[in-house]
């Protein structure tokens, strides 16, 4: 088993002297290559800010992140991009409103200056289960949920091996939910995909990731194997208060 | 029982210009929980705001029968719906960061309200303030009159919103998503806030949610809306044993931690559920 993604003492302060708030403190975990991975807990427990670390959007942090076996400090690069690409909860607010879908998905293909543009276009729209003759239309124009297999297809056409997913499907209904999930679940299996999944919703989690860690204020409170969860081996009283709401 | 129930809605139907979004639905509401659940575009929220005519004014309502406590809200001019919409009839929504003022106090926001009641002395209507707030379980009422709504947080502030629905009495409440801003812990409170008053105030409750799972343990009876219409209406309790296919697929879609499945079945929708 090859570690895919390992982050050993994260932490991450805003402001100045007296002023700091530290809202990471410490954050630890290892994915294996091919694993999914969740995060859950409360807003504000620091969830997505471990995402945006991991990501590239916060740069001060401080810590060991070894993506792949190499080191990453915070910068955000092309090789950066082509390794870990982020897939974000709201699809209405994660694509241009007046770029087609063609437009969005080149975009990355020039950045990175990739030949084949349509025929990648076409492939990548093939994997997230969307007519190839979407690419002519806008964000307005298609569903909540076909607007999250855009972005789906944005963050894949570059090829990384791990996605890092924040609240995926938290704006998008039940039924429309279970697609997207499936679709996520169905390409991992395919091209061995290492995702990092954040939610608040713990079903979600457990339907998706073979492991998770629950946070809260800044720190993981518990890390433990889907199964055990399922099973009632929550040890942390917060886990379990998060078992007994999601059952409830 | 004798008394006819406080709410009576039939055949009510919404219309923009030539196509209705609700179509003919009927139902009845007493004192008890009832929820209209559905997915975004259902009309449940259309429902909701129908029954306080708080829609735009290109919306055109019609209906058989729209009765509260023996009144016909549809005859009902503007005068008589505002001089009901709070007194009687009140409405809570999804955000309260969107539904607070950001630039009055809390406790001012809430004063308004119950100066609408009745008119109070300063000094009387400030103790009634702190009186609702800790009516609603907030611990230091003086302290929280005294803040802006973005200084609380979203449970804190959904609890604000209830104690100015409080400060007038309403019979019966419209709560649209009231606790899906929230996370789990706070949302078991604001829940547990509403059943009290239901059980203690005789409050009617119409509750508005896109959550089969925590309608099925909160409220007593269950709505549930497709494309406009009624499709099914159902104990609460017996949502896992629906019948009509729509309830059916919307409770497999759910992902859970009891039965957990590799792949999760996606509802296959019948152009005839939104026919009939």
């Amino acid at each position: 088993m090859t570690v895919m993604l390992s982050v050993n003492d994260l932490r991450l302060a805003f402001g100045e002297g007296a002023e700091s708030r530290t809202v990471l403190h410490g954050v630890g975990f290892d994915v294996a290559r091919g694993q999914a991975f969740g995060l859950v807990g409360e807003s504000g427990s620091g969830k997505t800010t471990v995402l945006r670390c991991l990501a590239g959007q916060y740069r001060h942090w401080q810590g060991d992140v070894r993506i792949a076996g190499d080191v990453y400090r915070g910068a955000r690069s092309l090789a950066h991009a082509r390794r870990a690409q982020m897939v974000f909860q709201d699809p209405y607010g994660s694509l241009h409103p007046r770029h087609t879908v063609r437009t969005a998905l080149a975009e990355p293909l020039h950045v990175h200056g990739l030949d084949r543009v349509d025929e990648r276009i076409d492939e990548v729209l093939q994997q997230v289960g969307l007519p190839l003759h979407f690419r002519f239309r806008y964000p307005h124009q298609i569903s909540g949920g076909q607007r999250q297999r855009v972005a789906i297809a944005r963050a894949l056409i570059l090829r990384p091996q791990l996605l890092l997913l924040d609240e995926p499907t938290s704006a998008l209904d039940v039924s429309v939910q279970a697609e997207v999930l499936n679709l996520l679940a169905d390409l991992r299996q395919k091209h061995g995909l290492t995702y990092l999944l954040v939610s608040h919703d713990l079903g979600v989690v457990a339907h998706l990731c073979d492991r998770l860690a629950v946070m809260q204020q800044g720190r993981i409170v518990e890390t433990l194997s889907t199964d055990a969860l399922c099973e009632g081996g929550a040890q942390h009283a917060y886990t379990q208060a998060l078992v007994a709401a999601a059952e409830a | 029982m004798t008394a006819s129930p406080l709410l009576q809605v039939q055949g009510l139907q919404v219309a923009y210009g030539p196509t209705p979004i609700v179509h003919g639905v009927s139902f009845t509401l007493g004192r008890e929980k009832l929820a209209v659940v559905g997915e975004s575009g259902s009309g449940k929220t259309t429902v909701g705001r129908a029954l306080l005519k708080l829609l735009p004014r290109q919306a055109r309502i019609g209906a058989e029968r729209l009765q509260f406590d023996g009144m016909d809200l549809l005859q009902a001019g503007e005068r008589d719906m505002a001089a009901l919409r709070g007194r009687r009839l009140s409405m809570i929504m999804q955000d309260p960061k969107y539904s607070l003022n950001p630039v009055m106090s809390i406790g001012r926001q809430i004063a308004e309200a119950v100066q609408r009641a009745a008119k109070l002395s300063h000094a009387e209507c400030n103790e009634r303030v702190e009186t609702l707030l800790a009516r609603v379980h907030i611990r230091d009422p003086k302290r929280v009159a005294a803040q802006y709504p973005h200084e609380v947080s979203g449970g804190m502030g959904q609890r604000v919103m209830i104690a100015m629905m409080l400060a007038q009495r309403p019979q019966l409440l419209i709560a649209d998503e009231p606790t899906s801003a929230l996370d789990v812990s706070v949302r078991q409170e604001v829940l547990h806030l509403l059943d009290e008053l239901v059980a203690e105030q005789g409050l009617a409750l119409l509750f508005i949610s896109h959550d089969l799972n925590l309608v099925r343990h909160f409220c007593d009876r269950v709505l549930v809306m497709y494309a406009g219409r009624v499709v099914e209406t159902l104990a609460a309790a017996d949502l896992p044993r629906a019948e009509h296919p729509y309830t059916r697929g919307l409770m497999a879609a759910l992902p859970s931690l009891r039965q957990r499945r590799a792949v999760l079945p996606v509802l296959q929708r019948d152009a005839a559920w939104s026919a009939a």
